[in-house]
């Protein structure tokens, strides 16, 4: 276990506002191989931003350490690239200055031009050739957030980083940069952690997701495996035997499970190792007894 | 409807304009004249008196004068009678002198107290007593100081110059979006590149909106201090010619004052607009 790409080992985090404190989660334990690519599910104040936060180095735990290819993480590093949920672009920069901007972060050393190529090729994988000298103002919603998947990606990261990149998008615009998120991580064996409230986006897009309970101390509840084949495309997805069986699954502990699960841990719960759980049609009880996938 | 919005403000403003000349001309044209007057007393008070016309000047005494100012503006015919256009750059040379050398100050300033907390705090009680000084509070201190009216002008220029244009530095500095921070953070920027390639151009608009704010107080400031240290510049040749009961030059000062103010206020738009970005 302790070779794992990606390994988040007993972390907390707590704040204190006026005297009082509030731990948000504490040993959390999650670990990711290479090519992995993770969803985090749970309600809103559950943490999971925080746990991105972590992550990218933008916040510190209090107890515990994340290694990234068997180093700990300390403060922000341009091995980990974050897709904010608000796109976060500069808007004084064009798209082709907002990408350059993050190339040249990675190669100082680069020639103008050798950054200003290297930037139009990850513009063009997320299709966005021809817009490369508009604003951000210029841009709808979906374009903006191409730019920001562009620019995550141009750094050629150990690690992709998503808070909820789709949540501020249109239903079809959203699927559609799914596909291409699909695409690229798949294409580039990238390792992606994403944050979601998305059921179906999770489904489609993970390999595992995981479950946490609702906070303050919130914890791993299980980690779901994505019981659908590697292939899968949004078209079909739904014809998919087991998309229904993991649907549910997740759907049930959204709106049951994620309060009342610290209540009654299920036997042999560890926290260091939280159930790992892979919904299907076919009867094939999972660790917590539940029949309800069948 | 006739014409863009544009248009018809226009025709408004000039119709305005017209009007006011026309009512200045008639209102300075004068009453009735007062023949009975005592010879000797109408001696002493002039013409204005005996024959019924103002001592303000109408509109086309000012524009002659006018006209001959603009025709010759840089004349120099010693201390006491120099063109307008050469008083008119003193004050601005002192102007840029004073507010230069606050931008200078102001700047890196504000960015300390925005990026600062403890500097914010620290500082914050200083600032809060010296902003609410009137710039001409200072002068007698800086005539003592400095021994020199012209730096002192340009020092009462500084001081009320910076006071704009340090507290909104420190407030653009420190209400740069965090998530451009973060930006900057996840790509390991150091914080000299972040300075200049984040919090600088996030800051620019809010930077540009004090200083546009100081140039304009610097102007209002610089007419009165030239008045009390005298010497040259608009200000002292306002007071000069009201000494010298030119109404008309006083007026056709008054005039190139609000022309200039308003040219360097302009300028300063115009920096604002090229920094602004769309969000």
């Amino acid at each position: 276990m302790t070779s794992r790409y990606l390994s988040i080992e007993g972390i907390a985090r707590r704040f204190s506002a006026g005297g009082k404190r509030t731990t948000v989660f504490e040993d959390l334990w999650f670990a990711m191989d290479k090519g992995d690519f993770a969803c985090i599910i749970g309600h809103s104040g559950c943490g999971k931003t925080t746990v991105l936060n972590i992550l990218a180095g933008l916040d510190a735990p209090d107890d515990g350490v994340v290694a990234v290819d068997g180093k700990a993480i300390e403060g922000p590093s341009l091995d980990r690239a974050v897709i904010f949920q608000s796109h976060a672009l500069l808007p004084w920069r064009t798209v082709l200055g907002n990408v350059s901007y993050a190339v040249s972060s990675r190669h100082p050393r680069w020639s103008r031009d050798q950054v200003r190529a290297h930037a139009l090729k990850f513009i063009e994988l997320v299709g966005l050739k021809g817009s490369e000298t508009k604003h951000p103002a210029e841009l709808s919603g979906g374009m903006k957030q191409r730019v920001g998947i562009a620019r995550a990606l141009s750094i050629e990261p150990k690690i992709l980083l998503m808070d909820e990149p789709f949540s501020a998008l249109d239903a079809l615009t959203r699927g559609t940069l799914q596909d291409e998120v699909r695409r690229i991580c798949l294409e580039t064996a990238q390792t992606v952690f994403m944050i979601t409230h998305d059921v179906d986006e999770a489904i489609y897009l993970a390999d595992r997701i995981v479950l946490m309970t609702n906070g303050p101390e919130a914890v791993i509840a299980e980690i779901v495996e994505n019981p659908l084949p590697r292939d899968r495309r949004r078209l079909d997805i739904h014809k998919q035997p087991d998309f229904y069986a993991v649907r549910n699954h997740l759907i049930d502990f959204l709106v049951e499970r994620s309060r009342t699960f610290k209540a009654s841990l299920p036997d042999g719960y560890q926290r260091r190792h939280p159930p790992r759980v892979r919904p299907s049609a076919a009867p094939n009880p999972t660790p917590d007894g539940d029949a309800r996938a069948a | 409807m006739v014409g863009s919005l544009r248009v018809r403000a226009l025709i408004v403003s000039v119709l305005l304009l017209a009007g006011f000349l026309l009512a200045w001309h008639f209102a300075v044209q004068g009453g009735i004249k007062d023949t009975g007057m005592d010879p000797e007393y109408a001696k002493l008070m002039g013409l204005t008196a005996t024959q019924g016309g103002s001592a303000m000047p109408g509109p086309l005494a000012v524009g002659e004068t006018m006209w001959k100012h603009l025709a010759n503006p840089f004349y120099d015919n010693g201390p006491n009678d120099k063109g307008l256009g050469i008083q008119l750059a003193y004050s601005i040379g002192r102007v840029l002198v004073g507010y230069g050398l606050a931008a200078l100050v102001a700047i890196p300033l504000g960015f300390l107290i925005g990026m600062s907390p403890l500097m914010n705090r620290a500082l914050d009680p200083f600032i809060q007593v010296l902003k609410p000084i009137s710039p001409l509070a200072w002068m007698p201190l800086a005539l003592y100081t400095i021994k020199d009216s012209t730096l002192s002008s340009v020092f009462v220029i500084f001081i009320c110059s910076i006071w704009p244009m340090l507290l909104n530095t420190a407030f653009g500095v420190g209400s740069v979006r965090k998530e451009w921070l973060n930006v900057a953070r996840t790509l390991e920027v150091g914080p000299f590149r972040q300075a200049f390639t984040v919090i600088l151009p996030a800051a620019a608009p809010t930077i540009l909106t004090g200083m546009r704010i100081s140039i304009g107080i610097a102007w209002l400031v610089i007419v009165a201090a030239e008045m009390l240290v005298g010497g040259t510049g608009i200000g002292y040749f306002v007071w000069n010619e009201w000494n010298n009961l030119s109404i008309t030059n006083v007026i056709v000062s008054i005039l190139a004052i609000g022309v200039v103010g308003m040219l360097l206020d302009q300028i300063l738009a115009v920096i604002t607009r090229l920094v602004t970005y769309p969000e």
